[in-house]
């Protein structure tokens, strides 16, 4: 039996996927807390994205479960999880000409009824998640027209609008120059530290990863191969087994930061 | 850790639309909006109103409409000029608007529905769908063929079984389309369109098959400029058949008008966001087949205006649905009932059925439309 942390916002336990005869995750047991950055990592196709899926209840048909707060997430209604979790997703193609402010604002969705218009308070939520995401500059700008690093904020500040307790982000800085990369974890970082956020994100650069996570979960093959520190997760044994490729772990002289260099055959 | 590094906002001075009265609230957007397109849509049917075998000035039809319409300008309620406009008229003009509202109003809802800004309900098939469930009804009850579309009679029998036959082949028809069309979560658009396609010529030869087994001559002109889409001697009795249906939907579909914003952003999104959207999907489908169906019903498979409506009106007042869709709705009808005066002008005193008019202005906007999207078009 798993340690109950009554901090926990979010814990999954034994989560098995299997999607098309294909074992998609592993008995995968992890747990978040308020306050807490978890970044996971891994090869692609190591099943990141599909626990980001299943965590937030996108995706059903996994066994094992889930307890967000206090009770199973399936108990939940799908507007309930939406007042609790907030999903910085990949958007990729915009037909539709919505402005930036109209983004922010399907933030309030979930805490508005059919018969009811936004009112001043849901304005001032947003004002504020653009304030905190900087993206005030771009209110009347079309959602079409951004950067990668600009509609990526924009929709930080829409989780934000959530009101969430827990902020889930895949591959967020995916595309994404290096200075942008910098800024969206940065503020991500920012926000679980100073507002009490509880975060999960999917990130791909290993260097970025331990650097704005509190605590990392490596995984391979839909397994979970290590959890917990970041200097303790990235040990050359555990790059060895995930990435098959041999390594050497430092720590930065100059900026203090985890570096790690893949090393040559 | 140093606080978050923020990129300097990107200042070039890219062009962006700004829509018509962005900075207003929701409810004074609509209530200007709206207020202006019920302006032309009464101009339109003045205008409509005036023409015909006998002109009558505009002014005369107005005050003529106005009265009628209990507002009391001292017009003689006996005169010729009075009965012309009210009786003659007025019953056609008000079909064109109703069955205008609701294509345009379906269209909308449909290419929020489908992610796609060119989904309408003639081009998935949906028209033809409902075309089919009439053309089974009329042709395997005889009696129901009598009293629909030939008579100018009672209705009887075919009252509610016409459009009901309509609206299952609509429904059966968007489910259809919406199946073959998903991909990964939405729609992909040649699938859709080539749905469409598939799904049109089999309803089509269907629909033909059946016309030519029961070779009535009395009755096939009627049923052939019903399917192209015709107003002609549609009276009153249609139009109370058929305003229900589409007033309810309507009215349901705007209280589902935040959640297609969402869905049109992608459904996951709508999900993450907290959109019921299995349930919110199948109700919305429901509802835009029964506009349809209960439209194709009285007034055949008019083409285009699902797709040239809301696409003009999006491009003043943006895309968001709570505006669009009542704003569409008004401003199909204004549109059809335009088209339906140029139909009855064009070659006066024959009269040409709408459906040809609303074709030859849709089908060229569709290619360029098709023309302006053609990077996003890929087939695999």
């Amino acid at each position: 039996m798993t340690a109950t942390h009554t901090t926990s916002l979010l814990q999954a336990e034994h989560i098995h996927y299997v999607h098309d005869g294909n074992v998609i995750l592993r008995e995968v047991t992890f747990a978040v807390a308020a306050g807490e950055l978890v970044g996971l990592i891994g090869p692609n196709g190591a099943g990141k994205s599909t626990l980001i899926k299943i965590i937030s209840g996108l995706w059903s048909g996994a066994k094992g479960q889930i307890i967000l707060l206090d009770k199973l997430l399936q108990r939940y209604s799908t507007r309930q999880i939406a007042q609790i979790i907030a999903q910085v997703p990949q958007i990729t193609a915009l037909d539709f000409p919505f402005s930036v402010q109209q983004i922010v604002m399907m933030g309030r969705n979930p805490y508005l009824s059919r018969f009811e218009l936004e009112t001043q308070r849901d304005r001032q939520i947003v004002q504020r998640a653009m304030q905190r995401t900087n993206t005030l500059d771009l209110a009347e700008r079309l959602i079409g027209t951004l950067s990668g690093g600009e509609r990526q904020r924009v929709l930080i500040a829409r989780a934000l609008t959530q009101e969430p307790r827990l902020l889930l982000l895949d591959e967020p800085t995916a595309n994404l120059d290096i200075q942008h990369q910098i800024g969206i974890l940065g503020l991500v970082r920012n926000l679980v530290q100073h507002e009490g956020l509880g975060a999960v994100a999917a990130v791909h650069d290993l260097e970025l990863a331990a650097r704005f996570c509190d605590r990392l979960v490596l995984m391979r093959e839909g397994e979970i191969l290590a959890n917990g520190s970041p200097a303790a997760v990235l040990t050359p044994e555990n790059i060895q087994r995930a990435y098959d490729v041999a390594s050497r772990a430092y720590t930065d002289p100059i900026t203090g930061y985890l570096r790690i260099a893949v090393l040559d055959d | 850790m140093s606080s978050a590094v923020i990129s300097p906002v990107d200042s070039s001075p890219r062009r962006h639309p700004r829509f018509l009265l962005a900075n207003f609230g929701i409810v004074p957007r609509l209530l200007i909006v709206c207020g202006v397109l019920a302006l032309l849509l009464f101009g339109a049917m003045v205008y409509a109103a005036s023409t015909g075998p006998t002109t009558i000035p505009a002014g005369d039809v107005a005050d003529a409409l106005l009265q009628y319409a209990g507002w009391d300008r001292g017009v003689d309620v006996t005169s010729a000029t009075y009965r012309i406009v009210t009786v003659v008229r007025l019953p056609g003009l008000m079909v064109a608007a109703l069955v205008g509202g609701a294509l345009a109003c379906a269209g909308a809802t449909m290419q929020g529905l489908f992610r796609n800004p060119l989904a309408d309900p003639g081009i998935i098939g949906v028209s033809a769908g409902a075309s089919l469930g009439v053309v089974l009804a009329i042709t395997q009850f005889a009696t129901l063929g009598d009293s629909w579309l030939l008579t100018s009679g009672p209705l009887g029998n075919a009252l509610w079984r016409i459009p009901a036959a309509a609206f299952v082949g609509a429904l059966i028809t968007a489910m259809a389309v919406y199946a073959l069309s998903l991909q990964r979560g939405r729609t992909n658009l040649a699938a859709l369109l080539l749905a469409g396609v598939a799904l049109n010529s089999v309803m089509g030869a269907i629909t033909s098959l059946l016309l030519l087994r029961s070779a009535d001559f009395n009755s096939m002109r009627a049923v052939l400029s019903w399917l192209v889409g015709s107003l002609e001697g549609r009276g009153w009795d249609y139009f109370h058949v058929a305003k229900w249906p589409i007033l309810i939907s309507t009215l349901l579909i705007l209280l589902y008008s935040r959640d297609l914003n969402l869905m049109v952003i992608g459904e996951e999104n709508a999900q993450a966001l907290g959109v019921n959207v299995p349930r919110t999907r199948l109700i919305l489908l429901a509802l835009s087949s029964l506009m349809t169906a209960s439209a194709v019903s009285i007034a055949g498979a008019i083409g285009f205006v699902g797709l040239i409506v809301p696409h003009m009106l999006r491009l003043v007042i943006g895309p968001d649905h709570r505006v669009l869709l009542p704003v569409s709705m008004i401003g199909g009808a204004a549109f059809l009932v335009l088209a339906d005066a140029l139909a009855r002008s064009i070659i006066a005193p024959e009269l040409l059925p709408v459906g040809i008019v609303t074709a030859l202005v849709g089908g060229p906007f569709f290619i360029f439309l098709l023309w302006r999207n053609r990077r996003t078009i890929a087939v695999f």
